[in-house]
């Protein structure tokens, strides 16, 4: 992956005319064609920063570069790369498809190209309704319209603030389809979302933000292994009624009369305690007949931190 | 300058006065039609010519500056307020446009339409009263620079509407009896001293007097006061706007 920063945020921070303060000195870096996730609860500030960058909300402290142009004196150069899906639907009710697609890419400053409208309605399997107005369209078609909409003046960043809410399966998995096609391609995509094995099945980093601050960025594998625990499953032969003596000083879980045993530890440490473990049991004549792992999902990790953060 | 956006906001919103036709140009068409055949023939003919102008054809400058002035108003407020309303403003806030060229945009746009509908008004006259133009330049310089100015003030009004009752409440409770009492239907001769003195208070007098003058080369103020004090209104609302931008204000958190 191509490491150069496309976006540069440095010292930003937001604070509303209510004196709500929405960011707090954020400082980030978004690689050139990675595609990164940013989660966070609501009201985290997650898109007050998209707005930022996109030139929708006037920052109150601090400097956005894009592709080395700031984003108040060059504006024309940085909103002419970035396409943006907000996370409302808004739609000119009235409009038809194609109409409200050619607007898009007339608005961002590019000659008229029937071809790429038509190519970006066929991906996003709109063809067949590119006459329909857009009030008769599901929601899921008002989302994919929106997706036309930034992607008609062929963005080389693309964000998606929530892009699947409220979206059916289906249609899910075809946006992410396209969405890795679109990385494939070349494009810098940066995602909000509350479908947290989403950021975890699509985003190379994650970055983390509550309550206006971004606690913490890293690579996804690196976020998990650093901060995920992994459990030891053993499904036992016998039902046990207490946790022997012997292996009170493993972190164990089991119910009572039950045949399973969960044993949690960090799978980065130099000693994971598995082995004791298994010998201890061995020695108290506890037998098992299967075993599993399983690694702390991204949401568990993403609890834990903004727990922590409370 | 990025005309592409220029002439993407000014086809989408001119694209939106033909889908809602009936609405832009017939009705504005149709109640000034009434205007004529009310004030015109069924009342005019009873009323004396105003130097030497039939009556009905005395009020054709008024009646189509009463138009212009409406429709100029409620088609840039509207358009600038209907994104605002729908949320889709959010496209034109994060699109390398500069001001200008919104401004180009949106007001060019409802200019254009509320010029298609002076000069519909004004073929629609000719069939009700005999009619000259005088000085066709001139009246086409009122006509753009009415249309233009009213557009501007249209395009603030809708900037500042947070709601619907906002956006209609100047146009009904200040623009609409200005322009009543702005000399569309009578010479300020006709009024007693003391009215007409508070009526050169009123912007629309000059609008239409210097709209009419262009006609039938009668005038309540002389004509250079009328385009003098067109362009001050006009400044005014370039100034209001370009504050708007800088500021940010009812646009940009």
């Amino acid at each position: 992956m191509n490491k150069q920063s496309i976006i540069s945020i440095r010292g930003l921070s937001k604070t509303y005319d209510g004196g709500f303060e929405a960011l707090t000195d954020v400082d980030l870096e978004i690689r050139k064609g990675e595609i990164f996730a940013l989660l966070g609860p609501n009201g985290a500030g997650k898109t007050t920063l998209i707005n930022v960058v996109c030139g929708i909300v006037n920052p109150t402290e601090g400097r956005v570069t894009v592709d080395g142009h700031d984003i108040i004196a060059d504006f024309r150069a940085t909103r002419s790369m970035i396409g943006l899906v907000p996370q409302e639907m808004p739609t000119e009710a009235f409009e038809t498809v194609w109409n409200t697609v050619s607007f898009s890419r007339g608005l961002f400053g590019r000659p008229a190209n029937p071809g790429h409208i038509e190519s970006v309605l066929k991906s996003l399997s709109l063809w067949d309704k590119k006459d329909n107005k857009l009030m008769t369209l599901s929601g899921g078609m008002k989302r994919r319209v929106l997706i036309a909409k930034a992607l008609s003046h062929e963005p080389r960043i693309l964000f998606l603030d929530e892009p699947t809410a409220g979206v059916d399966v289906e249609l899910r998995q075809d946006m992410w389809n396209l969405v890795r096609g679109l990385r494939d391609s070349g494009v810098t995509i940066i995602l909000t979302t509350h479908y947290i094995e989403e950021a975890e099945q699509m985003a190379e980093r994650v970055g983390i933000i509550n309550r206006g601050s971004l606690i913490l960025v890293q690579n996804k594998q690196e976020l998990m292994h650093r901060l995920g625990n992994k459990q030891l499953r053993l499904h036992l032969h016998e039902p046990l009624k207490s946790v022997p003596e012997s292996l009170s000083g493993f972190d164990l879980e089991f119910v009572p009369e039950s045949c399973e045993l969960v044993y949690t530890y960090h799978s980065q440490r130099e000693r994971t305690g598995v082995t004791m473990l298994l010998i201890a049991l061995g020695e108290e004549g506890i037998t098992f007949h299967d075993v599993d792992t399983k690694q702390s999902s991204l949401e568990e990790i993403f609890v834990n931190l903004v727990t922590w953060e409370k | 300058m990025n005309f592409y956006a220029v002439k993407a906001i000014y086809v989408y919103e001119m694209a939106r006065t033909f889908r809602t036709i009936y609405q832009s140009i017939l009705a504005p068409v149709i109640s000034t039609s009434l205007y004529f055949v009310v004030f015109g023939a069924a009342i005019g003919s009873r009323i004396t010519a105003v130097e030497g102008v039939s009556y009905g054809a005395f009020i054709v400058p008024g009646l189509i500056m009463l138009s212009l002035l409406t429709q100029s108003i409620s088609n840039a407020s509207f358009g600038i307020y209907f994104p605002k309303f729908t949320g889709t403003i959010y496209e034109v806030l994060s699109a390398p446009v500069s001001y200008v060229e919104v401004l180009l945009g949106y007001v060019g746009a409802a200019a254009t339409k509320s010029i298609i509908l002076g000069v519909i008004i004004l073929a629609t006259a000719t069939l009700f009263v005999p009619l000259e133009v005088a000085h066709p330049l001139i009246m086409a310089t009122f006509l753009v620079l009415t249309a233009v100015t009213f557009s501007l003030f249209g395009f603030i009004i809708g900037i500042w509407a947070d709601s619907f009752e906002k956006l209609q409440i100047i146009p009904l409770l200040i623009v609409m009896p200005l322009t009543f009492l702005g000399g569309s239907f009578y010479s300020l001769d006709m009024l007693p001293p003391f009215w007409q003195t508070v009526t050169l208070f009123n912007p629309v007098v000059y609008l239409v007097s210097g709209f009419r003058w262009s006609f039938y080369e009668l005038a309540d103020v002389s004509l250079w006061v009328s385009i003098g004090m067109t362009s001050v209104f006009l400044a005014g609302c370039l100034v209001t706007v370009w504050w708007i931008f800088n500021t940010g204000y009812q646009l940009k958190a």
